[in-house]
């Protein structure tokens, strides 16, 4: 049987001939992603800004009465709600947020859910609610800063233990790559202003996971040529490395996008935006992991002695101590 | 690094074997095969946001915790002091401000008072801590302050209590294994499986179910009381919505000397034998209902009101003392309020208001609808990668395949269900990472192989190369994976906790899988049949 070969073998492509536009782009990028965020922001789920989320199924309707169901819940006076169509055109989401300056009432959240429901089901007989998420303004804030919280240290840690196994550089170089993917992904989701929630939170560390994954994976092999071909110049090094490695992140990359496909298009609708994320996000890291996280390593000067041993204090007092040839202890 | 001692491989495989057959008992649940009942089966349970329930949580107010102390102790106060020989006289009580203070009329007597209160601030702990800090001011003045270790510990009792009720309350309802825990501080998480519609469970506990009997004050004039405003001693008690008996909507009861109604052994829903409306019957306990008699004989022809939450259900007249130990709560109740309002009093009253401050309701249908398209999606996906992995690899592609993917599920299936972990919809985003990961695993190896063989390396060097150098890279990436894993169990909430323990279980499974077991089968195969060249 003849096997599949997507790249072929001894691939010699010059990277790092590209480095500057690559890079240029990227910088524009993450600053298209920044400015994104600062002008649209993002569509923040009840999760994060508190409100309910409930999902309602018209079982006798072939189309969910879209205006209606707005212009009833409206009327109860706590703001106009956002109704989407979600999964078949009888089913819809209905999103309230919290009226502002409300912080201080944790029951209003609950409340306002149970006027809701019960309205929309004496408006609507053939009304089936089908999930409820109902979120106060105390708990939305807390969910909001664990996530970051926890998105950050996971950042942090991860790269102090790179710093530890690798040199600083590398460290670095995967910081940088690692928030290059977060911010391009929080930028299609601002653009696209799909909804943002906890799950995509969940989207957000799992790509975090693969693209780490990649760097990991070709900063090995730069390491390991680092101490093969010592006298080899930098940007060759790295060309090569990158291009040993090819074959893998390519192979990898298309397997996972096999299951993320397959899981976007016939998965459930609830996890659409969180495949979604981690979909994009494996484009993105793929492509940091090829362009990006070696050029970083030139930049931030590692030399080709970065991992040879160096002579440690106590070997050199010993080695001096034998040179003027003093008896051993 | 291709040798396998005869022990190794069999308890390597015997590992394999043991946790894939834990995963037996949950595979079984997706077919209509039930394992004969006395076999011990762990099973992952399936999260609300896949099985469809209800998810509440539930929050207690700290400052209720502390008003309430404060008003404990002030009635041990004047207790105590008015007990003391001579008696002390004490005035100008408060208990703003999160501590109650109070002067001593005759100045003589401040040492004889600080002395008898001493006892009261003891801690009820084995630390010695003081649960009560005590000073006197200006001469005469008193000032009680609740330490805060004496908070923590009665926020903690009170909390600890509250679970117990809570779940008296949920198991009343019939439903079925309802999941109570305590969370942080001063939540309660509660999870109910298969429950759609939460607002019977929401009212139910939402309801205290704090009884007072007190004494109606009817000196008091519905002029002062329309404004708000009380006879000293007295405190202002508003109807609950609809039972309003006369045509004021407040009245004035006593502030002290009431009883409560927690020392109940019964309570149950009946009918009042003369006008047939709904009511519930109380018994009191020994101790309760000799309170309750002490109450009602002192009281004969007065009235009193009976106080549910704060809020007043009626004010009879005592006709007669009640020595019985058994008394009956009118109201104007349906049915259905007057059987829920027994559930409530039953478990016994909660110690501290709880407040639903997040609700996750998933629909049965919503959930089947998840579970079902999340399977096939699975399937159809899985499929494709075998597909893929095979093209791609060959024989290695295979044994990729079954140790990586296949075993790998099981085996994390089985590890879930001994520790009786909770899959939820993150938690299979976990898992897709997971295999990802163990694919990925696989094809660092297999790409390895294959650039040390156009080196022109012979096979077993190769292979053995292959395994050695990639297990560097696949080393690192999992510690890394598992820092990230780690963090998010410790400081994410929900859906990324569900995430963070399938990734925790399969990153270990992963490596055992992915690298080990597919390792000692290579081997295998490389000693058995010596291949001149490898097809990869």
């Amino acid at each position: 049987m003849k096997l599949l070969k997507l790249i072929p073998d001894n691939t010699n492509i010059h990277f790092l001939k590209w480095q500057w536009p690559f890079f240029i782009s990227n910088i524009v990028l993450m600053v298209a992603s920044v400015v994104l965020l600062f002008t649209h922001g993002l569509n923040l789920g009840v999760d994060f800004v508190g409100g309910q989320m409930i999902r309602v199924t018209f079982e006798r309707s072939a189309t969910a009465p879209v205006d209606a169901l707005t212009k009833t819940v409206d009327k109860l006076g706590y703001g106009e709600p956002v109704v989407q169509n979600f999964g078949k055109p009888n089913e819809v989401s209905l999103r309230m947020r919290l009226p502002e300056g409300t912080e201080a009432q944790p029951q209003l959240a609950d409340a306002m859910a149970q006027k809701i429901t019960t309205t929309v089901k004496q408006a609507f007989p053939d009304a089936r609610i089908d999930g409820v998420d109902s979120v106060s303004g105390k708990v939305s804030g807390e969910l909001l800063k664990t996530g970051v919280l926890a998105l950050s240290l996971a950042m942090l840690c991860i790269s102090i233990y790179i710093w530890v196994r690798f040199e600083w550089q590398f460290a670095a170089g995967a910081l940088f790559a690692l928030i290059q993917d977060i911010l391009l992904t929080v930028g299609m989701f601002s653009l696209t202003q799909m909804e943002f929630d906890l799950n995509i939170v969940a989207a957000l560390l799992t790509l975090l996971g693969y693209s780490l994954n990649d760097k990991i994976v070709v900063y090995d092999r730069i390491r390991e040529n680092l101490k093969k071909h010592r006298r080899m110049p930098m940007a060759e090094l790295l060309d090569l490395s990158v291009n040993e490695t090819l074959s893998r992140t390519v192979v990898t990359s298309l397997s996972i996008l096999i299951m993320l496909v397959a899981l976007l298009l016939l998965g459930p609708d609830v996890i659409f935006g969180f495949t979604a994320a981690i979909t994009l996000g494996i484009f993105i890291g793929t492509y940091s992991s090829i362009f990006m996280s070696a050029p970083i390593l030139i930049w931030l000067g590692v030399k080709s002695d970065s991992f040879v041993q160096t002579e440690s204090a106590i070997d050199r007092q010993e080695r001096l101590a034998r040179e003027r040839g003093q008896p051993q202890p | 690094m291709l040798e396998f001692s005869i022990f190794k491989k069999v308890w390597y495989w015997g590992i394999a074997a043991v946790l894939c057959l834990l995963s037996v008992p949950t595979l079984l649940t997706f077919t209509n095969i039930h394992l004969p009942a006395g076999v011990p089966a762990p099973k992952v349970n399936l999260g609300l946001d896949l099985a469809g329930g209800s998810r509440l949580l539930l929050e207690a107010d700290r400052n209720q915790v502390v008003q309430q102390r404060l008003q404990g102790m002030e009635e041990s106060v004047r207790t105590k002091l008015g007990a003391a020989e001579p008696a002390i006289g004490i005035g100008d009580v408060s208990s703003r401000g999160g501590r109650l203070t109070f002067t001593v009329r005759d100045t003589s007597q401040v040492d004889a008072a600080r002395e008898a209160l001493l006892p009261l601030t003891n801690g009820a702990g084995l630390t010695g801590q003081r649960d009560w800090d005590i000073s006197v001011v200006n001469g005469n003045q008193f000032v009680l302050a609740p330490t805060s270790a004496g908070i923590d510990l009665e926020v903690s009792n009170a909390m600890e209590t509250a679970v117990e009720v809570v779940r008296k309350r949920i198991d009343a309802l019939g439903t079925k294994e309802p999941d109570i825990r305590r969370l942080g501080g001063t939540r309660i998480d509660v999870q109910v499986p298969g429950l759609q519609d939460p607002a019977a469970l929401k009212a139910l506990l939402g309801q205290t179910a704090k009884l007072e009997f007190k004494m109606v004050d009817e000196t008091a004039s519905p002029a002062d009381l329309a404004q708000g405003i009380a006879p000293p001693g007295d405190e202002i008690a508003p109807y609950a919505e609809g039972m309003a008996e006369g045509p004021s909507p407040v009245i004035a009861v006593k502030r002290l000397g009431g009883i409560t109604g927690d020392q109940l052994t019964n309570a149950k829903q009946g009918f009042d034998q003369q006008n047939n409306r709904a009511v519930v019957n109380i018994t009191f306990n020994q101790q309760g209902g000799e309170k309750f008699a002490a109450l009602t004989s002192a009281n004969v022809g007065k009235r009193f009101a009976i106080i549910l939450d704060g809020k007043v259900l009626s004010a009879p007249s005592i006709n007669e003392a009640i020595l019985g130990g058994s008394a009956q709560i009118s109201g104007s109740f349906t049915t259905k309020s007057a059987t829920q309002l027994a559930i409530a009093l039953r478990s016994g009253a909660l110690p501290v208001d709880l407040k639903v401050v997040e609700e996750r309701t998933v629909g049965p249908d919503l959930g089947a609808e998840a579970i079902h398209k999340g399977a096939v999606a699975m399937g159809v996906g899985t499929l494709a990668l075998v597909l893929f992995i095979i093209l791609t690899y060959g024989r290695f592609g295979i044994y990729a395949c079954i140790c990586a993917l296949a075993i790998n599920i099981l085996m994390i299936l089985g590890v879930m269900a001994v520790f009786g972990t909770t899959l939820t919809l993150p938690g299979i985003a976990g898992f897709v990472l997971t295999l990802g990961a163990a694919v990925d695993a696989n094809v660092l190896i297999n790409e390895r192989i294959r650039e040390e063989r156009s080196k022109g390396r012979r096979v077993v060097q190769s292979v053995e190369l292959g395994y050695k150098e990639a297990s560097r890279a696949i080393f690192d990436a999992n510690i890394t994976n598992s820092i990230a894993a780690l963090l998010m169990f410790a400081f994410g909430s929900g859906p990324v906790r569900g995430f963070a323990v399938v990734l925790m279980i399969g990153i270990v499974t992963s490596v055992f899988t992915a690298v080990t077991l597919t390792r000692m089968w290579v081997a295998g195969w490389l000693r058995k049949a010596r291949p001149s060249d490898l097809n990869l």
